[in-house]
């Protein structure tokens, strides 16, 4: 018999029993339904051992790696300690070290935070204000640097937090964070792959700590970016990126502008004309053995993975996250 | 995939290779699925993961394997789609599409027959007749 802990309770485990039965058994309610692990809706997470292989058949690598598990398939190997996805809130303390204008529009906020924190570039934490108010950002930079964390933020027309940290967010002011969450991330391991990464506008955050992240783990397949939005003022980071294009030969870039009237001038200097998914897209007509990473607007993410999907990539090795805009 | 229809007293699921067997079959179905311009409006706005789960929970009733799928169930998860129109074509078309994804998997023809009438089988639930 083993022991289940989640978040107050302890409960035990019988052999032959799984982690969702025993939870049931004790009347502790979690999400359910199939009970044959193709649903996924018990989505777990372990706080403590890694869970049973058997218990990950499915999930995504990276969700895999990040100890995620299905509790209907979970016979329980050792005493676990266990959360619901949304259960990991655990909240850090931070403060603003920088702030710099990327684009007339988005931010580029560095935070400091004093506790620790395990994340992978891509993922995404909660910012909380003083009072409450709670925004998603993706993270731009790998753990290996120093306590430290950045995002890039976009001003949205009366956003309130984004309005906040633009017009108002000072040098060490407190600020607090959740724990990163998202599957959107690069993992070491078929490192020959080819990789596609398409963002729009601020959906450049995670893809820039993926791509500095695989590249510094030794990524040896192509990697190509698309970054785009509808005219220059949009685009950032450009000669970082043209900067990493000399520096390693697997890694290349488009700066794509979708406007109806793009200069001339910007065509002959470097920029590409269509939107980036398009382009992307048109380049490559069989994505079979790649992985995608899709980051900004839901529609073109939405259109993309089903569009990479179709040429060929399989859903296992499309990792995408969509940028919904909060209505509060 | 492992089919090995000489075998006996296996059953459908294992001739077709288990569950190894439903997780190939369903990358090739889906992208079919997906790639029809006759049928592919009624997957618009579905989350492409769940989808791929309920084809995968499809694909393992029709290869005879275990499922808890009711007549119900299949009523009711197609309700919206007969609203929008969805009718015998398209049933038929996607027929079309677990025949030859078979066929790509090289399944013999006797075990495809089989798959297909655990499949026709859930037509009328599915059209809500």
């Amino acid at each position: 018999m083993l022991n289940i802990t989640l978040g107050e309770s302890k409960i035990s485990c019988q052999a032959n029993e799984t982690v969702l039965e025993a939870l049931l058994k004790a009347n502790i309610q979690i999400p359910y339904g199939c009970q044959q692990g193709v649903c996924q809706s018990c989505l777990m997470c372990s706080l403590d051992a890694a869970p049973p292989v058997l218990a990950q058949a499915g999930l995504k690598d990276t969700l895999q790696k990040q100890n995620y598990f299905l509790a209907c398939l979970c016979h329980p190997e050792q005493d676990m300690t266990v959360a619901l996805p949304e259960q990991q809130g655990a909240l850090l303390n931070a403060s603003v070290i920088k702030k710099q204008q990327l684009t007339p529009d988005i931010l580029r906020l560095v935070l400091q935070y004093d506790a620790e924190l395990t994340f992978f570039a891509g993922q995404f934490v909660n910012l909380q204000r003083f009072d409450g108010l709670m925004r998603s950002y993706s993270i731009a930079n790998s753990p290996q640097h120093d306590k430290i964390l950045e995002f890039h933020i976009r001003r949205l027309p009366n956003g309130q937090f984004s309005n906040w940290v633009h017009d108002e967010l000072g040098h060490g002011t407190p600020l607090t964070l959740t724990e990163a969450q998202g599957s959107c991330h690069y993992l070491p391991g078929r490192m020959e792959q080819p990789l596609l990464l398409i963002g729009t506008g601020s959906g450049l955050a995670p893809l820039y700590g993926i791509i500095n992240d695989a590249l510094a783990q030794g990524h040896t397949g192509a990697i190509h970016l698309y970054h785009g939005s509808r005219n220059q003022d949009g685009l950032y980071l450009i000669d970082e990126m043209r900067g990493l294009t000399k520096q390693f030969d697997n890694f290349n870039y488009t700066a794509c502008l979708s406007g109806a009237c793009v200069a001339e001038q910007a065509i002959e200097t470097g920029y590409a004309q269509g939107r980036a998914h398009d382009l992307a897209l048109n380049a490559n007509q069989n994505l079979k053995g790649w992985r995608v990473y899709l980051c900004g607007h839901p529609e073109m993410v939405n259109q993309s993975k089903r569009a990479a999907y179709i040429k060929g990539a399989s859903l296992s090795d499309i990792y995408a996250d969509a940028f919904l805009v909060s209505n509060r | 995939m492992s089919a090995t229809p000489e075998t006996k007293n296996a059953t459908l699921f294992e001739q077709l290779g288990g569950a190894g067997a439903v997780d190939a079959a369903v990358d090739i179905f889906y992208r079919k699925v997906l790639a029809d311009y006759r049928i592919n409006r009624f997957f618009d706005n579905v989350d492409m993961e769940k989808q791929a789960a309920k084809q995968k929970a499809f694909l393992t009733m029709a290869f005879g394997g275990p499922h808890n799928y009711t007549g119900e169930d299949m009523r009711k998860g197609h309700e919206n789609l007969v609203k929008m129109g969805l009718d015998d074509s398209h049933f038929d078309a996607v027929m079309e599409h677990l025949g030859a994804t078979l066929q790509e998997l090289n399944v013999p023809q006797a075990l495809i027959a089989q798959v297909a009438a655990i499949a026709e089988s859930t037509r009328n639930d599915v059209l809500g007749r």
